[in-house]
């Protein structure tokens, strides 16, 4: 009897903590108090958003924000659950390979006509971010931040070699002067370096260059900047392509050169590399040089072990040219309140908030105005951030990353392929233009 | 007389079977209160879960979506889905790898348990790496083993040997990741098999003693052949077990470098929770269940496993 009225008082329970899927807030209407759900996965950018959601409250007393931070590890995972069982956060950080899943399956609000309404200004933004958000005429977000790519270097081992990484060229033939810098920065365990006789490339003590080569299907950190500035193109369209050129021998060229890289010792071979990240193994000194984001500045800047600092990518044949990325804030479609949700989301994206986050460093803000803010912070605290930002600036330096359906499917394809060539499996040319066909028949199949 | 004779002698007859009857009744209804908690935990997580996944292995369903009727085109996909049969092959082999190492270790370790000492410490020892939560498991062995800063290429390169890549090169990953389940689970293994060489009875090796029997024939000719059920139950456990390896690969690999350690329960993951193939996943598991189902059974008709020779 006791076991069958515990079993029922677990169903019970079971049912109530179901049922308890009102959703945060509780109140379904927008006059009362409401309290909305932020999500975000930077734990960095925690704090620059408690006080922009602390100013918000102040304007709006009626909303309240509660911060949601989950790894980005598990970011995704966490959404698309909540979704399931429609409970995810009304307001949500949003990124581009993952985003045109959602639209797809109904689960973002059109911002469109609340944008007109309140009449947002696009043009504050730096150019390109807003678009992104734009899928079928409709708006799914408001611009958020953005980051570039640049070189990271360990400064004592740079100077040790006697080099300046000012102004490095790159071809996927020879390398060019960033391939010499490379070598001169390995050092073998007896202490010659790459470019001296008598190097053994089987006893390096240091790398020249810790390449984030596992890196899905947009190489961001690395080979896709140096594959654009060698003259490939990823997509037909961005956004929202339906062909792929992946089987570009100008990619294949690119790839190829890396992979030359391991074989001559100035990169750890991938299968003996560290799996525990880039900014590990350079935070132990055991590599010089790597290619990161404006997102890790603090990271390297604040590292206790080694000192780090930038420089602009190599200028290859097309020219210098850096990935360039931005995250937006979307509403939840499944939101009790998408009046608050819109409001929230209209001060994310104004300066109001995006000031903020540029005064605490921590991103630099789609507001053009704001990352002249954030720049300025950044300089206040002595860190030279001109490699990313100038390069932001520069007449066709940069180029978006690929927005297209299937983006996860196409990063597990190309980033396997890219493996293979990695291991020295397959050649560049014939692993890339096999990933090609299947990514390409990812659209052919109505999927 | 008859009467009289039979009157007192009715009830006891009557009474326990009445008694009886009634206890039945009463027993009956206590059964199903025992039964209730674990036939509803049955019911609720693993019945309808299963006719559920049944059900969506038969539609699109991508967790966002409503779920559409697709037939048996899941099932269809599956035979030509080159992954799939990749992962079975590389579970495959994992589970021999696993099997084979956790079976010669345990009953090394067991053997030693049961003729050499019978130390409580030291059986206790035995199971505390089993106890470590799986994700801290693969965690360690992952900075341990790490290509360029973990320890164990430390030691190896200190001794004049190349380093290794041991969870990044693909001919090294999946032996590595068999070698970091093996550490955790052989205790249990090994424990178990102890307490099935405990079953044997002690007058049997004296026989044997008596007989001329050395120490390593009495293990082969004697101790192994009796615990034959709780072998075949152990290794029926382990392979199941086995089967289901997924943390230490999300941990420590993700199934890479190149597909080298996508084992089947992480494929299915992957196509659930990152591509939210639900449909199909749910497809891939029910084909899990059924090779699972084969096998088991083979295996227990192989081994004899509810038959005892010392019975």
């Amino acid at each position: 009897m006791n076991k069958a009225h515990l079993a029922a008082g677990a169903l019970l329970l079971l049912t109530a903590a179901c049922g308890g899927s009102g959703g945060p807030g509780g109140s379904g209407a927008d006059d009362g108090p409401v309290t909305l759900t932020y999500a975000l996965w930077d734990d960095a950018q925690q704090g620059a958003y408690q006080q922009c959601a602390d100013a918000f409250h102040k304007a709006n007393p009626g909303i309240t924000i509660t911060i949601n931070q989950a790894a980005w590890d598990q970011y995704w995972q966490n959404l698309t659950t909540q979704m399931v069982s429609g409970k995810a956060p009304d307001v949500i950080t949003m990124q581009t390979t993952y985003y045109p899943q959602f639209v797809k399956n109904g689960q973002l609000l059109d911002l469109g006509p609340m944008a007109e309404a309140d009449k947002v200004d696009f043009g504050q933004y730096r150019p390109g971010l807003a678009d992104l958000w734009v899928k079928d005429g409709k708006r799914y977000g408001l611009p958020k931040d953005w980051d570039t790519i640049a070189i990271v270097y360990n400064t004592a081992l740079v100077k040790k070699a006697g080099l300046d990484l000012g102004d490095l060229t790159w071809n996927p033939a020879d390398g060019g002067t960033f391939e010499k810098a490379l070598a001169r920065l390995t050092v073998d365990t007896s202490g010659r370096r790459g470019d001296e006789p008598g190097f053994d490339k089987s006893k390096v003590a240091v790398y020249g260059i810790v390449a984030e080569l596992n890196d899905g299907s947009q190489g961001q950190n690395g080979w896709g900047d140096l594959a654009v500035s060698n003259g490939f193109r990823y997509i037909d369209k961005n956004p929202f392509g339906t062909r792929y050129f992946y089987d570009d021998p100008k990619l294949a060229e690119t790839a190829a050169w890396f992979r030359r890289l391991m074989d001559k010792g100035y990169a750890a071979p991938y299968d003996k590399k560290s799996s525990l990240g880039p900014d590990v193994v350079l935070g132990s000194g055991k590599g010089a040089l790597g290619i990161t984001g404006s997102w890790m500045i603090k990271t390297y800047l604040d590292s206790t072990e080694q000192k780090f600092a930038f420089a602009p990518l190599p200028t290859g044949p097309q020219g210098r040219k850096s990935a360039y990325n931005g995250l937006a804030d979307t509403v939840y479609a499944g939101t009790e309140h998408p009046e608050a949700a819109w409001k929230w989301v209209k001060f994310l994206g104004s300066t109001a908030c995006q000031d903020i986050v540029a005064d605490s460093a921590v991103a630099f803000p789609a507001i053009t105005s704001s990352t002249e803010r954030a720049v300025k912070a950044h300089k206040a605290a002595h860190r030279d951030v001109s490699a990313f930002t100038s390069q932001a600036d520069a007449p066709g330096g940069t180029f978006l990353l690929p927005v297209s359906d299937h983006g996860d499917e196409i990063d597990q394809i190309v980033g396997t392929a890219m493996e293979e060539v990695w291991l020295g499996q397959k050649d560049a040319r014939t692993a890339l233009t096999a990933a090609n066909q299947r990514v390409n028949a990812l659209f052919t199949a109505g999927g | 007389m008859l009467l009289r004779q039979g009157e007192p002698a009715a009830p006891p007859v009557a009474g326990p079977a009445h008694r009886l009857k009634a206890g039945a009744r009463g027993d009956g209804r206590l059964a199903a209160a025992f039964l209730a908690p674990a036939l509803i935990g049955f019911g609720l997580f693993y019945l309808y879960p299963a006719l559920r996944g049944a059900w969506y292995s038969m539609t699109d369903w991508n967790l966002l979506s409503r779920p559409r009727f697709v037939g048996l085109d899941n099932y269809a996909r599956l035979l030509h889905d080159p992954l799939f049969w990749n992962s079975l092959k590389v579970t495959a082999g994992y589970v021999v790898l696993n099997l084979g190492i956790q079976l010669v270790a345990g009953l090394g370790l067991a053997a030693l348990l049961h003729r050499l000492t019978r130390s409580l410490v030291l059986r206790s020892l035995l199971v505390v790496p089993w106890l470590v939560p799986n994700v801290t498991t693969g965690l360690l062995w992952m900075w341990l083993l790490d290509a360029d800063l973990g320890f164990v290429n430390h030691l190896l390169t200190g001794a004049g040997l190349p380093a290794q890549g041991f969870l990044t090169s693909p001919d090294l990953a999946l032996p590595s990741v068999a070698v970091i389940t093996s550490w955790s689970g052989t205790g249990y293994t090994a424990l178990l098999l102890y307490a099935g060489m405990l079953l044997v009875p002690r007058h049997v090796y004296e026989a044997a003693a008596l007989d001329g029997s050395g120490e390593i024939r009495t293990f082969f000719r004697v101790t192994l052949p009796l615990m034959r059920p709780i072998l075949a139950f152990v290794l029926v456990v382990s392979l199941i077990d086995s089967f289901q390896l997924f943390d230490a690969v999300a941990v420590t690999t993700k199934g890479g470098p190149v597909n080298a350690t996508r084992v089947i329960y992480h494929y299915i993951y992957e196509q659930a929770f990152t591509h939210f193939k639900m449909g199909y996943a749910s497809a891939l598991a029910l084909s899990l269940v059924l090779v699972l189902g084969v096998l088991t059974f083979v295996q227990m008709r192989l081994l004899r496993a509810s038959a005892s020779d010392l019975a």
